[in-house]
């Protein structure tokens, strides 16, 4: 960010912005108070999210779904960034004086939390400079430890001039080496970070205008090389140091001026990132936190969604079947036998074939068409007849409403199945206040769309659909979009079951709970629209 | 090669095998993948897929869905027909007709009851098949699951307690219908099954998962009890 933009009433502003609006849970970055500009890269510690932001600013969360204001650290300035490493929390926080004359900043903690006996901020000094003069400008610095070699490093710099590296000790967090050369990787961005995946570095830089609220042009970019010194070229096969960069993330949801890229990653392939939005407008259009997954598409990464309420098919990846109600399905406008005009007699009229889950339809399917095949609906043409030729005019969505008086009364169990649009196969999934949540989502309920029959964990790691929702955390969900775009579905977890269980397909008619594989797409899930 | 010479060759080449392992019996065969045991018993290879089983010859009956099929295998068709431990040749009263179990070696993974009945000249659709099968384990192994796949519908029992139920029109898939978390009982533990075909093709197959649900290999599997 540019520095002269810092008010002394920026962390007020935010205060009154974050709540003022009432705000459908499902659709907001995030809960409670969100107000932040330049946030850190989210750091947890003992239980705790802390993220810090321009002016100190500090946001604290229990569970990276609702957060409230922290406690500002002894430091305060520009964009820091904060990096744990062995017992220590390095803090890199730019300190200005008339642009682009800067220095980045470094102290360290112990701890985060200031109830620990262990918080306590000592300054370390300097760790990179711009005299006003040269093509640089110290702020917005963005730590880095190299998974492959344990070096760490540091970006940092803004628009007069270069995105430059420097190697840091991990021990102390200091220059490793004051004298040696920034190298310069990119121009024209500023709030830079840097993450590593499968053999490349990443630079995730800001493009655009910031402190601008809706005007501003804020936007992130990415370049990638196979050596953390550059050169990063985009996706096209532009250097970012001539400008180059490919687009993670860019506006809209109603939200304008993403920047200040932060991985947040959860461990077992779920990762995420933290960003601002320049201007919430369902906030006022003040400047907030977020979170989003982060997916990976061909060697990039991609901005994934946090869930959304809505009606879903829930659909295994692994065995290619659905979730569904374990009840027996009525065929959607009503069943119909493989029986019709020009059929041989081999392999067709298959008895029980033509009967599958028609026979406790009781009611017709929503639509009217109920019966045979051979029976017309509406009255129009039914070119062939037969099985092949359809009631003649359209047939409605089967709704629960249409087929609920041949289910079960109480608690169901659950079982997968062939998709076949029918009622007890199609889930509504909801966000329930104050039920808590996790980076970037909170918790929701997955009911058979149209009743509150409501999917629940049970204690021994099983499924069952109750037959209505009460808020039990074992009725509670939380839903991870992974890295392929997929989604685990996770119970809240509760005393009687093991950590990490997830929605699991053990067997194309059978959905389980089990351990939490990254490498199994046991538990991947794809939400389509039914 | 025409399917008489294959067949010819492969009695040629199987049967001196079958009679040195079982000299006293010869195998009789169900079509080409189902055979009478020779041996006392067998074990559940890497694969974990159960390959030996009584078969009751076929039960004529209509429907597949789910409530038919409950229906149709709670009706009792013969006595002791949740707890029977049948002979190999042992029959059974059933309405107006004299059916028989036939103990099955199968060569693949699953049991054709095509094949089964076929070649006993008997109905191959609209029928239910019974099988039972008896799964020894070295120990007790707890959270494990019956993992089954089925042409078409089929209700499983484990020791008398039912299990999975898979129903409607369905092809034998891997691991289709798969039960909760169950314990394998140190020693003999009874699986039965109910098979019920609508038309076409029809079979089976079934293993164990254990807790990692993977399958669980070393199982002995004999057709009756140990005195």
């Amino acid at each position: 960010m540019k520095l002269n933009s810092l008010t002394g009433s920026t962390t007020l502003r935010f205060a009154v912005m974050a709540t003022m609006l009432a705000i459908p849970a499902c659709a907001r970055a995030l809960n409670g108070d969100v107000g932040i500009h330049d946030p850190s890269t989210i750091t947890y510690d003992d239980g705790k999210y802390y993220v810090y932001g321009t002016g100190g600013g500090p946001l604290v969360s229990d569970d990276g779904w609702t957060w409230r204001r922290g406690t500002v650290p002894s430091r305060t300035g520009a964009a820091p960034d904060v990096i744990h490493i062995g017992d220590k929390y390095f803090m890199y926080i730019a300190r200005g004086y008339q642009q682009p004359k800067a220095d980045v900043m470094m102290i360290w903690s112990k701890s985060l939390d200031p109830n620990s006996p262990d918080y306590k901020w000592n300054d370390g000094g300097v760790v990179a400079s711009s005299d006003g003069e040269e093509d640089s400008n110290a702020i917005d610095p963005g730590a880095f430890l190299d998974p492959t070699t344990g070096r760490l490093w540091l970006v940092y710099g803004s628009y007069f001039g270069y995105i430059r590296l420097v190697e840091l000790d991990p021990k102390t967090g200091m220059r490793k080496d004051p004298k040696s050369k920034p190298i310069n990787l990119a121009i024209n961005c500023e709030a830079s970070d840097m993450i590593y995946h499968d053999g490349w570095y990443y630079l995730l830089a800001t493009h655009g205008s910031c402190c601008a609220g809706t005007s501003s042009g804020y936007n992130i970019r990415m370049g990638r090389s196979r050596h953390v010194t550059g050169p990063f070229l985009d996706a096209e096969g532009v250097d970012m140091i001539q400008g180059g960069g490919t687009e993670l993330i860019g506006s809209g949801q109603r939200k304008v001026g993403p920047g200040h890229f932060g991985l947040l990653d959860l461990g077992n392939g779920v990762q995420k990132f933290s960003m601002h939005w320049e201007a919430d407008l369902d906030r006022g259009g003040a400047s907030v936190l977020d979170i989003r997954p982060l997916l990976w598409k061909d060697g990039w990464p991609v901005a994934g969604e946090n869930p959304k309420e809505g009606t879903y098919e829930i659909h295994s990846v692994h065995t290619g079947t659905s979730l569904a109600m374990a009840v027996e399905g009525s065929p959607v406008g009503g069943g119909r036998m493989r029986q019709g005009p020009g059929l041989g007699p081999i392999g067709v009229g298959r008895p029980g074939a033509g009967q599958a889950g028609g026979t406790r339809g009781a009611r017709p399917a929503n639509g009217g068409s109920s019966g045979g095949g051979g029976q017309r609906a509406g009255g129009g043409p039914r070119p062939g007849g037969g099985i092949f030729g359809g009631t003649g005019s359209p047939i409605a969505d089967q709704t629960a409403a249409s087929v609920d008086a041949n289910w079960p009364a109480g608690d169901t169990g659950a079982s997968m199945e062939n998709y076949q649009l029918q009622a007890q196969q199609k889930w509504q999934i909801t966000a329930v206040p104050d039920a808590g949540g996790y980076p970037g989502a909170p918790y929701f309920k997955i009911t058979v769309a149209g009743t509150d029959r409501a999917l629940a964990a049970t204690a021994d790691g099983e499924l069952v659909v109750r037959a209505s929702f009460t808020g039990t955390p074992e009725q509670l969900w939380r839903l991870d979009q992974l890295s392929d775009g997929s989604w685990r579905i996770m119970p809240k977890s509760q005393a009687n079951l093991k950590d990490g269980m997830a929605l699991s397909a053990i067997g194309a008619s059978f959905p389980t709970l089990s351990k939490f594989n990254a490498k199994s797409d046991m538990q991947h899930w794809l939400l389509k629209t039914p | 090669m025409t399917k008489i010479l294959r067949m010819s060759l492969r009695a040629t080449i199987l049967l001196p095998l079958l009679l040195l392992a079982n000299p006293v019996s010869a195998a009789t065969s169900y079509g080409t993948t189902l055979t009478s045991p020779v041996t006392p018993s067998r074990v559940t290879g890497a694969d974990g897929f159960i390959p030996r089983w009584l078969l009751l010859e076929p039960i004529p009956v209509n429907g597949l869905t789910e409530s038919a099929v409950q229906a149709m295998v709670k009706k009792q068709w013969f006595p002791d027909q949740f707890t029977v431990i049948p002979k190999d040749g042992q029959t059974e009263a059933v309405d107006d007709s004299t059916l028989t179990w036939h103990a099955v070696d199968t060569r693949l993974y699953n049991v054709n009851l095509y094949h089964f009945a076929h070649s006993l000249k008997k109905p191959t659709s609209n029928v239910l098949f019974w099988a039972v099968t008896i799964v020894n384990s070295p120990r007790e192994m707890k959270d494990v699951r019956l993992a089954i796949g089925s042409n078409a519908a089929s209700v499983w029992w484990l020791n008398g307690e039912e299990v999975v139920g898979i129903y409607n029109d369905r092809q034998t898939v891997i691991d289709d219908g798969v039960s909760r978390r169950l314990t394998l009982k140190k020693g003999p533990n009874v699986v039965r099954a109910a098979v019920v075909n609508g038309g076409g093709a029809t079979d089976f197959c079934a293993r164990f998962l254990d807790e990692n649900d993977k399958p669980i290999a070393g199982l002995t599997i004999t057709l009756s009890r140990p005195h």
